[in-house]
C-alpha cells in the first residue's frame, strides 16, 4: 500500500479533483430559477440551488460567502458561473473564486431580468464546458487526495463495524500523507472527554474543547427545551438500538482511529491550512450541512459509514456509503458503496475492511460513481447561523 | 476468521451489556457471543425478544448504576436490569441532562 495513487484533475492551485464539474452557482435565493435554467440549457452543467443570501450579516453572511466561495473553489470543479440578483455580492463571491485560478464568470440580474441574464450566463457556460471536456485525468500520489468523514442513522453496528473500518483507513491514510477531516461537534457531547486528548497538543485540544464548549452554550443551552433525547441519538438511531448521547458518541469515535491525532480545529467550511493530517472542522451533525461545509472546506472525496441507512449524497463531493449493518445491506442495497457486515460475522478483521475502504476510495477518486451519484443525490445545505436581518 | 458467526458483540471485557448481530433473537434463546477486544467467546440466555443492533444486560445492573459499553459511562440504569434484559431507552438514561 505504500505508492498508492489515483487519476484526478490537477487544478490551477495545484489542488486535484476527482469529478470535472461547470457549476452554475447562486449568490441567493432569488438566482435559483435563472442558475437552473442555464444548466437545461447547457446539458452537463451544474446548478447548485440553495435558500439563502439575503439580509443576511456578521458572522452568518461571512459563513455563506466562505461556503459558496468553497464550493465554487473545490478541485472537483473545473468552472464557474456564478448569478446573483445584484452585482456587488456577486462580484465578491467571484473574486474569491478568481484567486483559486480557474475560470470563473459573475452575472447579475438587476438591469438585465431573468431571461438576458440566462442568455448571457448560458453562453459562458457553454465555453466553459467545453474547455473543461478537454481537460484529462492525471496520475497523482495519494498525498495529494483531501478525505472528509462523518457518519449517519448510525446504529449500534456503526460503533462496531462501518465506524472503526473509517477509523482503520484514517490511521493507514494519516501516515501515508492523506489530508483527513472530521466535524459534528454537537455529537461528539458525552465523549468530549475523550476527543480532547486525541488533538496533537494540549493547546489544538484546548482549541477543540473551546469549539465544543461554545456550541453546548450558544446553540444548544438556548434552544434546547428539556433535553436533547428527541434528537440525539435520533429517532433512526434508537431504533437501531442506541440508547444515549453518550454511546453514540462513543460509536462515533471510532471513526478517528486507534492512532491519528488531529493537527488543527477549523472553523465551518474553512480550509485546511496546516498540511496533511487529521483536522476537525466545527460543524453540525445534520448529514447534508456538515458534507457540504467540508465540501466547501476543498474535500474532494466523503466517506459515510451507516448503520440504518442514510442516502445523502453531495453534488460537487463524491459520498461513499460503508455499512455494516447486514439488514439495511439487504433492504437498501442501492445505497451502500462497501458492505463490512463480514466484520459482524467475524469473516473479515478490521484490517482487511480498512484496506477494502481504500480500495474503493481510489476507484471512487478514478470516476466510479457512488451509489448516491448514480441515485441523484445532490444535498447542497447551507448552514445558517441565525435570523436574517 | 473461521468460527461460527456469533449472535452478539461485546467490544470490551469491561462491559455491562452486549449487542445483538443477528435477526430475530427470541425470548430464551441461548446465545453466543465475541468479545471483540479480548477475542473471547460467552453464552447467555436472553428473557425478551432483542432486535439487531439492540443492547442487553451481560450481568445484573442495579437501578441508579452506571451502564459500560466500550469500557465508558455511556449511561445510568434507571431501573433495575436483570442478567438477559433488553437494554434500551426504557431503563437507560443519559447522564447528560
Amino acid at each position: 500500500m505504500s505508492d498508492l495513487h489515483f487519476f484526478g484533475y490537477r487544478r490551477e492551485n495545484g489542488r486535484v479533483g476527482i469529478r470535472n464539474h461547470v457549476v452554475i452557482l447562486p449568490l441567493d435565493d432569488l438566482s435559483n430559477a435563472a442558475c437552473e435554467a442555464v444548466a437545461n440549457n447547457i446539458k452537463g452543467t451544474l446548478a447548485l440551488p440553495h435558500h439563502y443570501g439575503r439580509l443576511q450579516f456578521g458572522e452568518d453572511l461571512e459563513l455563506h460567502f466562505r461556503t459558496l466561495i468553497g464550493a465554487g473553489a473545490n478541485p472537483n470543479v473545473a468552472a464557474v458561473v456564478v448569478i446573483g440578483i445584484e452585482p456587488g455580492w456577486t462580484a465578491r463571491v467571484v473574486d474569491g473564486i478568481a484567486q483559486t485560478g480557474k475560470p470563473v464568470q459573475g452575472f447579475a440580474i438587476e438591469q438585465h431580468g431573468d431571461i438576458e441574464t440566462i442568455a448571457s450566463a448560458s453562453r459562458a457556460a457553454k465555453n466553459f464546458l467545453q474547455a473543461a471536456s478537454e481537460l484529462r485525468r492525471e496520475k497523482c500520489p495519494i498525498e495529494d487526495l483531501w478525505v472528509s468523514h462523518k457518519c449517519g442513522e448510525s446504529d449500534t453496528t456503526s460503533g462496531m463495524g462501518a465506524n472503526p473500518t473509517v477509523g482503520n483507513f484514517i490511521d493507514k491514510t494519516d501516515a501515508m500523507g492523506v489530508t483527513n477531516c472530521f466535524g459534528e461537534t454537537s455529537e461528539i457531547t458525552g465523549a468530549e472527554h475523550l476527543c480532547r486528548e486525541r488533538a496533537a497538543t494540549k493547546e489544538i485540544g484546548d482549541k477543540w474543547f473551546a469549539t465544543w464548549q461554545a456550541y453546548m452554550d450558544e446553540v444548544i443551552e438556548p434552544n434546547k427545551t428539556s433535553d436533547l433525547s428527541e434528537s440525539q441519538p435520533t429517532k433512526g438511531n434508537i431504533e437501531g438500538g442506541l440508547t444515549t448521547i453518550e454511546e453514540k458518541a462513543m460509536g462515533n469515535l471510532q471513526k478517528i482511529g486507534k492512532n491519528a491525532r488531529y493537527i488543527d480545529v477549523l472553523a465551518p467550511a474553512e480550509a485546511p491550512e496546516k498540511g496533511p493530517g487529521l483536522y476537525f472542522m466545527d460543524t453540525s451533525s445534520a448529514a447534508a450541512e456538515c458534507v457540504t461545509l467540508q465540501a466547501a472546506g476543498g474535500f474532494a472525496v466523503h466517506i459515510f459509514p451507516t448503520g440504518q441507512g442514510n442516502i445523502i449524497g453531495n453534488p460537487i463531493e463524491p459520498v461513499i456509503k460503508v455499512t455494516a449493518n447486514p439488514r439495511t445491506v439487504r433492504t437498501m442495497g442501492e445505497h451502500v458503496d462497501l458492505d463490512v457486515s463480514g466484520l459482524l460475522r467475524r469473516e473479515m478483521n478490521l484490517d482487511q475492511a480498512g484496506d477494502a475502504l481504500i480500495d474503493m476510495v481510489i476507484r471512487t477518486c478514478n470516476g466510479r460513481l457512488t451509489a448516491a451519484e448514480a441515485l441523484g443525490h445532490r444535498e447542497f445545505v447551507m448552514t445558517k447561523l441565525y435570523r436574517s436581518a | 476468521m473461521s468460527t461460527a458467526p456469533p449472535d452478539f458483540l461485546v467490544h470490551d471485557e469491561r462491559d455491562a451489556v452486549g449487542v445483538v448481530v443477528v435477526e430475530d433473537i427470541a425470548t430464551d434463546q441461548s446465545l453466543e457471543g465475541w468479545v471483540m477486544d479480548t477475542d473471547q467467546t460467552l453464552s447467555i440466555t436472553v428473557n425478551d425478544p432483542i432486535p439487531l443492533g439492540h443492547k442487553f444486560a451481560l450481568r445484573d445492573i442495579s437501578d441508579g448504576e452506571a451502564v459500560i459499553k466500550y469500557g465508558e459511562n455511556i449511561g445510568r440504569a434507571v431501573a433495575d436490569i436483570p442478567k438477559g434484559n433488553h437494554v434500551h431507552v426504557h431503563n437507560l438514561k443519559t447522564n447528560k441532562w
